[in-house]
């Protein structure tokens, strides 16, 4: 066996998969999204662009997940940063593995059990009503976009930690030292050396919370109380309510060209901020 | 040997988990977004060690059968019977739609074997070729005499019998008269004007267009069942008028309802039935102008794995004795007088589970079309995202 054809049976596996798992159900919801809805709903096979033509119809769908997605990925990036910056750097290391998996306890737990749990800490008897101890009376809390908002932090944050915590762990410490040495007060190193240096660990971090974000339907339809109506829930409803595949596969498929165009844009900007750092560095 | 040191038998952890079951399942929002019930289905496979053994299997109808149902919507103590009289251990799948059991058969393979659809589906089921014509002679239990032929009729489709009656309810509202400040809520268009006015952001409609347009449509005194494009856009506006006075558009309306977050909703008997026993203050009634009647079936799907068994588990749960403890223990009416010869009369008088005649007769029994109308959905999808 030559190299080559051991290079391909090891990919064997993971070809297979892709295929079955991936491009497969893919072509079904490409085929189906230029068919009609049958008569008591599922799919009946034609040709036809009218699905696309409906589109407009869930544009206020799509408007508010790339509202809130993109919201709910910076808002993420502020809380975990500093959180993670704490981990990888100030933290003793006797003490980060057990903070480390504290961060990661929630997720022993389903997103689903943990998204029920806000719905009481923001209901009437949550949270309100200890504001309203204090004298702030009538805060609406539950069933609002701030609280998916909140959902959404919450839930992705570990998703968020980690990658940026890796990237500041993997810092050269010797960095820093050259930094201060040169003169640099610490505000100084941090937004010319430690910051720059995190940026693939905070685009990866935001790659991921993102992505995930975009295809969200728990959280906005828990913690919305369906009041806050995502490309995720539009999807549910035609695929588990109305029964229109047809259109269900061809929102599908918009929210993958959506998902690629907003992607590589941000890849490229990425790409450049990357440069740009390096070009800094360089000019250090 | 004692076993009062935290041994606890099968039979007993069954029993708690049903009953965790039972609280878990109330919401079907909860379940319309989880699957939740596929989830308790598999748990219930997966553990076959916590089955209850049967004594000795009194007949050959195999050891299992698979039923698609409702939350709360049995008594658990019955299927224990079952499976003590037969051998064959009932699964139990909960299900938040008749939408989402529609959309699990079209997709084949569901693997059910007794299944209960709401009447408007069935002439959907048959003309999709999903259900199976009953073979009465296996359900001797089925009297058609003995049931109101008004909540039996649509199990029925071109004379063959397609599916045989469970229970029936209504669709009304349900009201903290704590906040009524006298002035009772008791029609749709009281429900949506006040909305906008005293109840603001106090009040939640069904996620569910059938109900949500339903009774949108009354408050302007059309049918429920309303597919036509003028009536719709009016209830359209008025939907879309009252949104930012909702308080949430959710099925899963008792926990708000309970804690006090909302004030007002609509409700359906059961759930009504619950929230006014245990908070009196919680006050279900019809809406005047009409609102939806409905009907639940014991029906089998096409294809069932288990025919034997779902025929065998239809006729049990249809013997009166049996009946008349389901109705006990979920609160929802049985459509068969010899049933009700079995109940006592606090349930039969309760005007809750049967409305008076004039508030009864004003109600509209849910039709194939309102199910199927992709311009109704259409509709509450610009709803929900407005």
């Amino acid at each position: 066996m030559t190299q080559r054809e051991r290079n391909w049976l090891l990919l064997a596996p993971a070809a297979a998969w892709f295929f079955v798992m991936l491009i497969l159900p893919l072509s079904f919801v490409f085929v189906f999204s230029f068919g009609e809805r049958g008569d008591a709903g599922g799919y009946v096979p034609a040709f036809t662009f009218e699905q696309y033509a409906n589109l407009p119809a869930r544009f206020a769908a799509f408007k508010n997940t790339l509202i809130l997605a993109p919201l709910g990925t910076l808002a993420a990036m502020l809380i975990a940063y500093p959180l993670a910056y704490q981990l990888a750097v100030r933290t003793d290391p006797k003490w980060r593995l057990i903070l480390l998996v504290l961060v990661i306890v929630p997720f022993w737990t389903s997103i689903l059990i943990r998204s029920y749990a806000w719905l009481f800490i923001l209901g009437g008897q949550g949270i309100p009503r200890l504001l309203d101890f204090i004298g702030i009376e009538d805060v609406r809390l539950i069933y609002t976009p701030f609280a998916v908002l909140i959902g959404i932090i919450y839930g992705y944050l570990p998703l968020m930690v980690f990658p940026i915590y890796v990237a500041l762990d993997r810092l050269d410490k010797r960095l820093l030292e050259a930094s201060a040495d040169l003169g640099a007060r610490p505000m100084t190193t941090f937004f010319r050396v430690t910051l720059p240096m995190s940026i693939p660990g905070m685009a990866t971090g935001c790659m991921l919370v993102f992505i995930l974000l975009m295809g969200e339907f728990l959280i906005p339809a828990l913690l919305g109380g369906g009041k806050v109506f995502f490309v995720g829930n539009a999807l549910v409803d035609l695929f588990l309510q109305s029964r229109n595949w047809a259109f269900g596969s061809a929102v599908a498929m918009m929210l993958i060209v959506v998902m690629l165009v907003t992607v590589t844009v941000y890849m490229r900007l990425i790409a450049r901020l990357n440069t740009q750092r390096d070009d800094d560095v360089a000019l250090m | 040997m004692t076993d009062n040191n935290g041994y606890i038998s099968k039979r007993k952890f069954m029993e708690e988990l049903r009953r965790y079951e039972k609280g878990s399942v109330t919401r079907r929002h909860f379940l319309g977004v989880t699957g939740l019930g596929a989830a308790t289905a598999v748990m219930g496979t997966a553990i076959p060690g916590l089955r209850p053994s049967p004594a000795l299997a009194a007949s050959d109808i195999g050891d299992r059968v698979i039923l698609a149902t409702w939350p709360n919507y049995h008594d658990p103590e019955n299927f224990e019977i079952f499976t003590d009289q037969t051998g064959a251990f009932t699964q139990v799948n909960v299900f938040g739609s008749n939408e989402e059991m529609l959309a699990k058969l079209q997709a084949g393979g569901s693997g059910w074997d007794v299944f209960v659809p709401t009447n408007y589906t069935i002439t959907t089921y048959v003309s999709e070729d999903l259900i199976e014509p009953l073979d009465l002679s296996k359900l001797p239990n089925y009297d058609p005499a003995a049931f109101d032929s008004r909540f039996a009729a649509a199990g029925t489709v071109d004379g063959v019998v397609y599916a045989v009656p469970k229970n029936w309810g209504t669709t009304g509202l349900a009201v903290n008269s704590k906040h009524e400040g006298g002035n009772a809520i008791d029609s749709w268009k009281a429900f949506f004007d006040r909305t906008m006015d005293d109840f603001s952001g106090r009040t939640m409609v069904h996620d569910y267009q059938l109900t949500t347009i339903g009774n949108a449509l009354k408050y302007f005194g059309y049918s429920f069942n309303s597919i036509d494009e003028g009536e719709l856009a009016k209830a359209e506006k008025l939907l879309i008028d009252a949104k930012p006075h909702l308080f949430a558009i959710s099925s899963d309306y008792q926990p708000a309802m309970r804690s006090g977050d909302a004030w007002l909703t609509m409700c359906w008997t059961g759930d009504g039935k619950q929230m006014n026993s245990d908070m009196p203050e919680i006050r279900f009634t019809l809406g005047k102008e009409g609102g939806e009647l409905w009907s639940d079936f014991y029906a089998i799907p096409k294809g069932a794995p288990h025919r034997e068994a779902a025929y065998a588990l239809i006729n049990f749960l249809l013997d009166p004795q049996v009946n008349s403890r389901e109705v006990l223990a979920h609160g929802y009416p049985s459509a068969d007088a010899r049933t009700d010869a079995l109940l006592p009369k606090e349930i039969l008088n309760d005007p809750i589970l049967y409305p008076a005649k004039d508030l009864l007769d004003a109600l509209e029994f849910g039709a194939a079309a309102t199910l199927t109308d992709p311009n109704r959905a259409e509709l509450m999808a610009r709803f929900k995202s407005a």
